[in-house]
């Protein structure tokens, strides 16, 4: 494996320089080196390895991110059951502060009055300024997407399931990512189909207990939820820094990826392993690689 | 050790219409350094095509301290620019690599290839000039046959010493990439040439044709996943050459077994520890040089940061293994973006194997002495090489406090590298290629 010191920004620069050195190879006096491009195109595939994987890291970290804020949600429009009003106040506020800021998606779904049903959309990444929905005592869409990513890659989104009461006491999620349907049915959580055994076929009481203590934020202690959230803040606000900073770069490379080698075609498409794909697609890239420096 | 810090070194400045130190172009750096077989000759080739060889003068009673220098003793362009044509591409006349043929007469002779021609060069020494013609005079000019009224018979006349070469085969066409390293076989007769993905064998009488033995050109070249780096014949078993690759193997053939040596009959190779992954692996890995010590039990190889000793018998691993400069381990990034991670090394053993040499940055050359596991880095510099002076060890900080006399790994001069180094048969005398300068070390005499 690949020394994680070298993150996905320097992955970034060698592949730019890599891709320079290619490019400068078919003006250089006496031909093209065979030896030198070929050890060039190696360090392509290199930096493109550790590239992917960051990126699908962040996409997954967010992904994780949104479920953690979808269930806070859940649980919050089913409170009146199990909590008390100075509780979900506190909650509110916490959930507020924690998705505010105009940078969230979810900031929407914070202001959102309890008995509205909850939709959320996952996104690969946010951008900032991208704005939530304004009034909070307005009444969203029964259901509704936003999108905020600015990749390419596709992005699931949450459909909604038909809950008409205001006081309902029965929400059911579908994530198209995972296949996971949620539905939470007074005050409790059930995960109708999942991947994960230990989650799937248990008593109503055991996953609503475990999402309570994951899921720390939504819960009781003020300081405790006042750190996570500071942290999650934090972490958004790098995210969005990042993605500002970089989206250009990461268009261009994109470009450049797709123009130099169709090696990384199912690369931008999700798949369950990235291993996998990583050591499925490397000789296909080397190959598109050789193919465009034979080209040359 | 012999530690030549004990010993003596001068510096050889070769006539500054070839090789001018103080503002050198780029036609001028030495690209290629070889003695021949009994030590007397020291070859060298350049960027610009040219090939200047130095002879060893006699040892003199009468100037015992001048023994053994070196001076120019031929000069000739081997090689110049080409177009191909066909695929609109310049062919560069730098001189790859020399190796020299033993001698068999009076007339010396070496083969220098760029990267598509081999060439091989006779250089004859002329001493005497016949004089008195009968049909032309000594101007050169034609006589009128109708005013000769006497013969008389041409005799031998001594006149300066002339030295020339002169090209007696070309051995063109065989190659689509570029030519890494030649190797004459200890039959006299052959040799072979090496590009990135093929070995031709060819006669040194027979020109129009040659043999190819290895090739791992796949057949979808979008396959390919290494190219051949160097290749050498056995010093004394005709039938077996070895060559090395850009994945850092070393495979050893046997021409016997088939006409297309395509299946080795050993395969050297050391596994990657993958604690030590980086982007660049696939870089450092990559043999630059391989030689066959002199006994021809050893094969010694150079990759960025190693020199290796395999031992013939033993496949799996090298017998020993010597960090160069594992001081740069750290720095890789930077010499990828300058491009010096791609430099090519050689390596050389010394008449009794029991050292051997490399190169590195800063006009630092290292040895290792197998014996003893002693090593010792030394500096080719004019500042240090004062003639009669002593070549004083240097060391390189790698962290911490620097002593005095170190130098940090920061300010080392990564233009200033030595790749090209050569040891003479049964002497300690070195040759050491610095850029454009040739530095010439011995021993001291007793």
């Amino acid at each position: 494996m690949i020394n994680t010191m070298e993150c996905a920004m320097d992955a970034q620069n060698l592949i730019s320089i890599s891709l320079m050195k290619i490019h400068n190879s078919r003006t250089q006096r006496g031909g093209i080196k065979l030896h030198k491009n070929l050890l060039v195109s190696y360090v392509l595939r290199n930096a493109r390895q550790v590239y992917i994987k960051e990126k699908y890291a962040e996409i997954y970290r967010m992904q994780q991110y949104e479920e953690v804020m979808t269930v806070c949600n859940e649980i919050q429009e089913l409170n009146p059951l199990d909590l008390d009003a100075d509780d979900r106040g506190e909650e509110e506020h916490e959930r507020a502060s924690c998705c505010g800021e105009g940078t969230s998606v979810c900031g929407s779904a914070c202001q959102r009055s309890a008995a509205q049903p909850a939709a959320h959309c996952r996104t690969a990444s946010v951008l900032p300024g991208c704005s939530p929905l304004e009034d909070g005592g307005k009444e969203p869409e029964p259901s509704y997407y936003r999108s905020c990513c600015m990749e390419t890659s596709p992005v699931s989104h949450c459909d909604q399931f038909p809950t008409n009461s205001t006081h309902c006491n029965k929400t059911t999620v579908l994530d198209l990512d995972t296949h996971i349907v949620t539905t939470v049915e007074n005050g409790y959580l059930h995960q109708d189909c999942c991947c994960d055994a230990s989650q799937c076929g248990q008593s109503a009481q055991s996953p609503a207990k475990k999402r309570k203590v994951e899921f720390g934020c939504c819960m009781s202690d003020a300081e405790e939820v006042s750190d996570f959230t500071a942290v999650r803040k934090r972490a958004k606000r790098e995210d969005c820094t990042y993605s500002n900073l970089d989206y250009t770069d990461t268009s261009n490379i994109s470009n450049l990826i797709s123009i130099f080698g169709s090696g990384f075609s199912g690369l931008l498409s999700r798949q369950a392993d990235l291993e996998h794909i990583c050591s499925k697609q490397a000789p296909a890239s080397l190959r598109a690689w050789t193919r465009a420096i034979v080209a040359f | 050790m012999k530690c030549f810090s004990r010993y003596l070194p001068y510096l050889f400045r070769p006539p500054s219409t070839i090789l001018s130190s103080t503002c050198h172009t780029e036609a001028d750096i030495i690209s290629t350094v070889e003695f021949n077989s009994s030590g007397e000759l020291l070859a060298t080739g350049d960027k610009g095509g040219r090939v200047v060889v130095f002879q060893r003068e006699q040892e003199s009673k009468s100037q015992p301290q001048r023994r053994g220098e070196y001076n120019v003793y031929s000069t000739f362009q081997s090689h110049e620019p080409e177009f191909d044509y066909l695929k609109s591409l310049e062919i560069e006349e730098k001189i790859n690599k020399i190796k020299w043929l033993p001698q068999q007469n009076a007339a010396y002779f070496l083969l220098s290839t760029n990267d598509k021609t081999v060439k091989l060069w006779k250089i004859s020494e002329r001493d005497k000039r016949p004089e008195g013609y009968n049909l032309k005079d000594e101007d050169g000019r034609i006589r009128d046959p109708s005013t000769i009224t006497s013969l008389r018979v041409p005799v031998l006349q001594p006149m300066d010493l002339m030295v020339e070469a002169t090209a007696r085969r070309v051995f063109s066409n065989a190659h689509t990439y570029h030519i890494n390293s030649i190797s004459v076989n200890s039959d006299l007769q052959t040799f072979i040439s090496t590009d990135d993905l093929r070995v031709n064998l060819w006669n040194l009488e027979i020109t129009d044709r040659s043999f190819n033995i290895v090739d791992i050109k796949p057949a979808n070249m979008e396959d390919l996943t290494e190219v051949i780096t160097s290749a050498e014949f056995h010093p004394q078993q005709c039938h077996t050459f070895a060559y090395s690759s850009s994945k850092g193997s070393i495979r050893l053939c046997d021409m016997r077994q088939a006409a297309l040596c395509d299946r080795h009959c050993k395969y050297f190779e050391e596994p990657e520890d993958p604690s030590t992954r980086s982007f660049f692996s696939e870089i450092i890995s990559s043999i630059s040089d391989v030689k066959f010590s002199h006994n021809g039990r050893y094969l010694m190889t150079r990759d960025y940061l190693t020199v290796k000793v395999w031992d013939l018998q033993m496949e799996n691993r090298p017998l020993e293994t010597y960090q160069v400069h594992d001081y740069l381990r750290g720095k890789l990034c930077s010499l990828y973006e300058n491009d010096c991670i791609f430099d090519k090394f050689e390596c050389v053993w010394n008449g009794s194997d029991s050292v051997i040499m490399t190169g590195s940055y800063n006009n630092f050359f290292r040895m290792f002495d197998r014996n003893t596991k002693r090593d010792v880095t030394l500096e080719a510099s004019r500042e240090n090489s004062k003639p009669r002076a002593i070549l004083k060890p240097r060391k390189v900080c790698v962290g911490g406090k620097r002593r005095k006399d170190e130098i940090s790994v920061d300010s080392l001069d990564f233009s200033k590298k030595i790749l090209h180094t050569t040891w003479h048969p049964h002497e300690n005398i070195i040759a050491v290629a610095a850029t454009n300068n040739l530095y010439i070390f011995q021993d001291k005499v007793n």
